[in-house]
């Protein structure tokens, strides 16, 4: 029954685009709440109960053939996160400030993605997809007017045209029995061909997940959109490529992929969770920030999907599971995580007028809610204990600790550098959520914008309130979230975490000790609570309020109530050891310090650049061989008609010796 | 009644910790001021000094949040709820089937994390530069510390460090190679972690060369000696860590005979003493290094820590 429903409710989503470009963005944005919480419900109830496969057949599509929709473990837990977080940021649209032209495309958006997510055909895959792109493009380009979105439109638009082609031909060279799912998974791709389709998939999905080397186009695409578009980006849609790389990878292609099929997804996360760190703690904006954030966290979500298909090929079905279970329920609490952090840096964006950090600071005092907000969200972001971001992180820990014993020496020194590597990446997040809530709420405000900042109005502060106590859920209870993804480790690895996960913890064994959230919480309370007595009992009460002491340095001056905000550390000085030592490796990051010499009066000057490395070692050798060829197209453009003559005629002569010796074979 | 005794060694294990952390600070002050020829402060002026700040009324700089007040006692109590997890005298405590060294890495990481937000809300340079080197500083132990936590489980097919410590002393592992490495990587971790020479100075007084001293120098009165108490707590807790991983001889267990616990928390003390006296040591033959040095110190203890995992695949095979 919840098939029928959900496919409903994506009929009504996308009819909901016609009603509000007719009605007006409001009724939109409340309809899609409402049907949002209406199918977030309807999934929950039916992941619980136990989510028996259900198949669907519409009789509409193309000429001559059907629709056919399906509904399982796999993709009722996506659709539970997608709608959950198109609940929340559909609710904050209603509050949206900007340009409402656009507002028609946001049901729509929701509606593709849904569409996408119970589609069990090539074609409408294939069609929600792309019709999702396409509705998430026009929301990037609402406020089409300065050059910075139009730009980053362009890349968006152009990494999902790519990312679609390649998604279409890797879908065309499973259909060779039918465009139905059922048909496909009978005939599983084998050898050349289903290497070339795990490579297509990787570039159509990945791209649009944002892995390394296709990741170039979230942060100007995620800072562009406004804030509920991002968050749904970056919270829902990154997560239904993620789904699409598990249905065409884990189950369309079948089981009986070889082992190195997981390598290149390790590779792509671990690049991804390492660059996208980094670059976090590198940018200056904050919508940007979170976005990188989304590259390393999807890259981590790929490590889990990577793992998860190396240990099927060999044949550790607990190992499968354990690794499968690390990825869906780290997509799941990122999902909501950063859907709620993009929220709340919309709302400082709304209250200040601006997303860079060297204008914000001081916002805790004026945004009481958005900081606590932000605050639970960077603590889950930093991967910190007992959060929603620290047990799919210590799941994926004891996976790579397990997957030793998939292969032989090879590979596991591969695992060696994945755990440094994702140990490093884990860090440089903490780093990058620490550094984002320290420089944007903390301090002194370092602009008349952020002293006189507002709090967000009550939509976006019910949206925090709900998200935020699901996310405090999934950190304390991860077996509950584990528990609803166990229809899909079934379905996937054909076996589930069982004893693993439970109420209390969750354990790498069946027996045997693990991670158990609820203690460590209970252990923290216990520890803080005496704390507080003692500090009742035997310290002095109350505190008196004093200048800051930094070092014997002088009060501000009267004219600036705040001091100058030059003598706080702001977003590019902490970030300086970190750029000075990891970024010049991997980021081509240059610093340029002009001083000028005694007696000298013009100002010193810094300056710090840095370039992706998919921008320098991929991209920019693409666009010179894209000139040059465009190059040599216009030499042949302007030959003469003589050249022109003897060029069909040679071409004649090689096409005719070439069907000759085809003959001969 | 094994229960009643893992909880009754919980509670005799915090306080002992709570007791020692203090002294144990006092105790390698003395032993750097001998060694450098001078007489030192007694053993106890740590806990006078936490008894003074504590009858102080605490000035808080105009213009912060209730961040900065509410943040000692955060890490305070991430840092005490991390020792629960660390044993000292007694394995099989109440807490040892949740004592995972990741969820201990993520608990000091959430002390760290309230102090470093802290320092950022102060709004001052020094509170600023002090977050920025700290951060850096924790990017680069992390590796190393979880590589060192990957050779451990590959050992021991667990990351509970009660069942590693049991698994050590039990002496079902030998003497391994892998253990030495280890010990090394995970030694340099910890004085990166406790914030000692030669990556930082606790005795410092000039400000450009301060990392921890310089997050908290706004604080006064009780908040200082919260933050006091966690920066000696967690030194202890290093301590006993590697005590645990690498010593784990004359170790009581919870459900034992509860005889043994007084002999075993003798000899728990009589390592720590031993590990701060060469903690003491070692600070005194070396000197700080320049900021833009710890990395490469740090990516030594990570090479080990690599090497460590790969003498293991070398050595046993595993797959």
């Amino acid at each position: 029954m919840t098939l029928p429903i959900l496919a409903l409710l994506a009929t009504l989503l996308l009819a909901l685009g016609v009603v509000g470009a007719l009605a007006g963005s409001r009724p939109a944005a409340l309809g899609g709440a409402a049907l949002c919480a209406i199918g977030a419900v309807t999934v929950l109830l039916y992941l619980i109960a136990g989510a028996a496969p259900a198949g669907l057949t519409l009789p509409l599509g193309l000429p001559g053939q059907s629709t056919a929709l399906a509904l399982d473990g796999v993709s009722g837990f996506f659709a539970l996160l997608l709608l959950t977080a198109g609940t929340a940021a559909s609710a904050v649209a209603l509050e949206d400030h900007g340009p409402a032209d656009t507002a028609p495309a946001l049901p729509v958006f929701l509606g593709a993605m849904l569409f996408t997510l119970l589609a069990a055909d090539a074609v409408s895959l294939v069609a929600g997809f792309e019709l999702m792109s396409l509705a998430s493009l026009i929301l990037v380009l609402t406020n089409h007017r300065d050059a910075h979105v139009r730009a980053a439109g362009l890349l968006y638009y152009g990494m999902a045209a790519l990312g679609g082609l390649c998604l279409i031909v890797a879908l065309a060279l499973l259909a060779g029995h039918g465009t139905g799912f059922a048909a496909m998974r009978k005939a599983p791709p084998d050898g050349f061909q289903a290497a070339l389709v795990l490579g297509l998939v990787l570039i159509g999905a990945g791209s649009k997940a944002g892995l390394a080397p296709l990741h170039l186009w979230l942060p100007p695409a995620h800072a562009a959109a406004p804030s509920h578009v991002s968050a749904l980006m970056s919270g829902a849609m990154t997560k239904v490529a993620v789904y699409v790389m598990i249905r065409v990878l884990f189950d369309l292609c079948g089981p009986a992929q070889p082992l190195w099929w997981g390598l290149p997804l390790l590779a792509m996360g671990l690049a991804s969770a390492v660059i996208g760190a980094l670059r976090a703690n590198m940018e200056t904006d904050i919508k940007a920030i979170l976005a990188c954030s989304t590259i390393e966290n999807v890259g981590l979500v790929t490590i889990g999907l990577g793992l998860a298909l190396a240990a099927r090929a060999a044949d550790l079905s607990a190992l499968t599971a354990l690794a499968l279970g690390a990825a869906l329920l780290h997509a799941m609490a990122h999902g909501l995580f950063k859907a709620m952090l993009f929220l709340g840096a919309g709302a400082i964006q709304h209250a200040t007028g601006t997303r860079r950090m060297d204008r914000l600071g001081g916002l805790i005092t004026p945004m009481p809610f958005t900081a606590f907000a932000l605050l639970l969200g960077a603590a889950c972001l930093a991967g910190l204990p007992p959060g929603a971001g620290f047990a799919g992180e210590w799941m994926l820990f004891q996976s790579v600790i397990a997957a030793v014993r998939i292969g032989g020496l090879g590979l596991q020194i591969i695992v060696c550098v994945l755990a440094a590597g994702l140990a490093l990446a884990m860090a440089l997040a903490a780093a990058a959520g620490l550094r984002l809530v320290g420089v944007a709420l903390l301090g002194r405000p370092r602009s008349p914008e952020a002293a006189a900042a507002h709090e967000a109005g009550p939509p976006t502060r019910w949206a925090f309130l709900g998200l935020g106590g699901v996310v405090v859920l999934i950190g304390l209870v991860p077996g509950a979230v584990l528990s609803l993804a166990g229809p899909a480790l079934r379905g996937l690895a054909n076996a589930d975490l069982g004893l693993r996960a439970g109420l209390l913890g969750v354990s790498p064994h069946d027996q045997g000790p693990g991670y158990a959230p609820l203690g460590l919480a209970l252990l923290i309370v216990l520890a803080a609570l005496l704390v507080l007595a003692v500090q009742r009992i035997w310290a002095v009460a109350g505190h008196r309020v004093g200048p800051a002491w930094d070092c014997g340095f002088g009060a501000a001056p009267a004219w600036q109530p705040h001091g100058d905000p030059r003598t706080q550390y702001g977003a590019a000085s902490l970030a300086q050891p970190l750029r000075r030592v990891l970024a010049t490796a991997l980021l081509f990051a240059t610093e340029r310090v002009d001083m000028p010499p005694p007696g000298d009066t013009r100002p010193a000057a810094y300056s710090a650049r840095l370039h992706d490395p998919a921008e320098v070692l991929l991209f920019a050798p693409l666009g010179h061989l894209r000139a040059r060829l465009s190059g040599f197209a216009d030499r042949v453009q302007f030959l003469t008609v003589r050249q022109t003559l003897s060029v069909i005629f040679a071409a004649l002569v090689g096409f005719l010796g070439l069907i000759a010796l085809l003959e001969q074979l | 009644m094994s229960a009643l005794a893992g909880l009754l060694a919980l509670l005799l294990h915090l306080a002992l910790m709570i007791a020692a952390a203090p002294v144990l600070t006092g105790l390698i002050r003395r032993a750097k001021a001998r060694m450098t020829g001078r007489r030192g402060p007694p053993l106890l002026q740590p806990w006078r000094d936490l008894a003074k700040l504590l009858r102080k009324q605490p000035v808080v700089a105009a213009g912060t949040s209730w961040l900065l007040r509410a943040a000692p006692a955060a890490a305070l109590s991430a840092t005490l709820a991390a020792c629960a997890l660390v044993p000292s005298f007694a394995l099989g405590m109440s807490t040892a089937g949740g004592s995972d060294l990741f969820a201990l890495a993520g608990l000091l990481a959430l002390s760290r994390a309230s102090v470093v937000l802290a320092a950022m809300d102060t709004g001052t340079a020094f509170g600023g530069i002090g977050a920025s080197r700290e951060l850096a500083f924790a990017v680069f132990a992390e590796p190393a510390l979880v590589l060192v936590i990957f050779s451990l489980a590959l050992m021991a097919g667990t990351t509970n460090l009660d069942a590693i410590a049991g698994l050590v002393g039990s002496g079902a592992l030998g003497l391994r190679v892998s253990m030495a490495l280890a010990l090394v990587a995970l030694g340099a971790v910890a004085v990166a972690e406790t914030g000692r020479i030669p990556v930082d100075n606790p005795a410092t007084h000039l400000e450009l060369t301060m990392v921890h001293e310089a997050m908290v120098l706004e604080y006064s009165g009780r908040h200082l000696a919260m933050i006091e108490l966690a920066a000696a707590l967690r030194l202890l807790l290093w301590l006993s860590l590697l005590a645990a991983l690498f010593a784990p001889f004359g170790l009581a267990t919870a459900t034992g005979a509860t005889v043994l616990w007084v002999p075993a928390m003798l000899v728990w003390l009589a390592k720590i003493a031993a590990l701060g006296v060469v903690l003491a040591g070692f600070e005194t033959l070396r000197a700080k290094m320049r900021v833009f040095r710890v990395p490469e110190f740090l990516g030594l203890a990570l090479l080990l820590g690599l090497l460590a995992a790969i003498f293991l695949f070398v050595s046993q095979g595993f797959a």
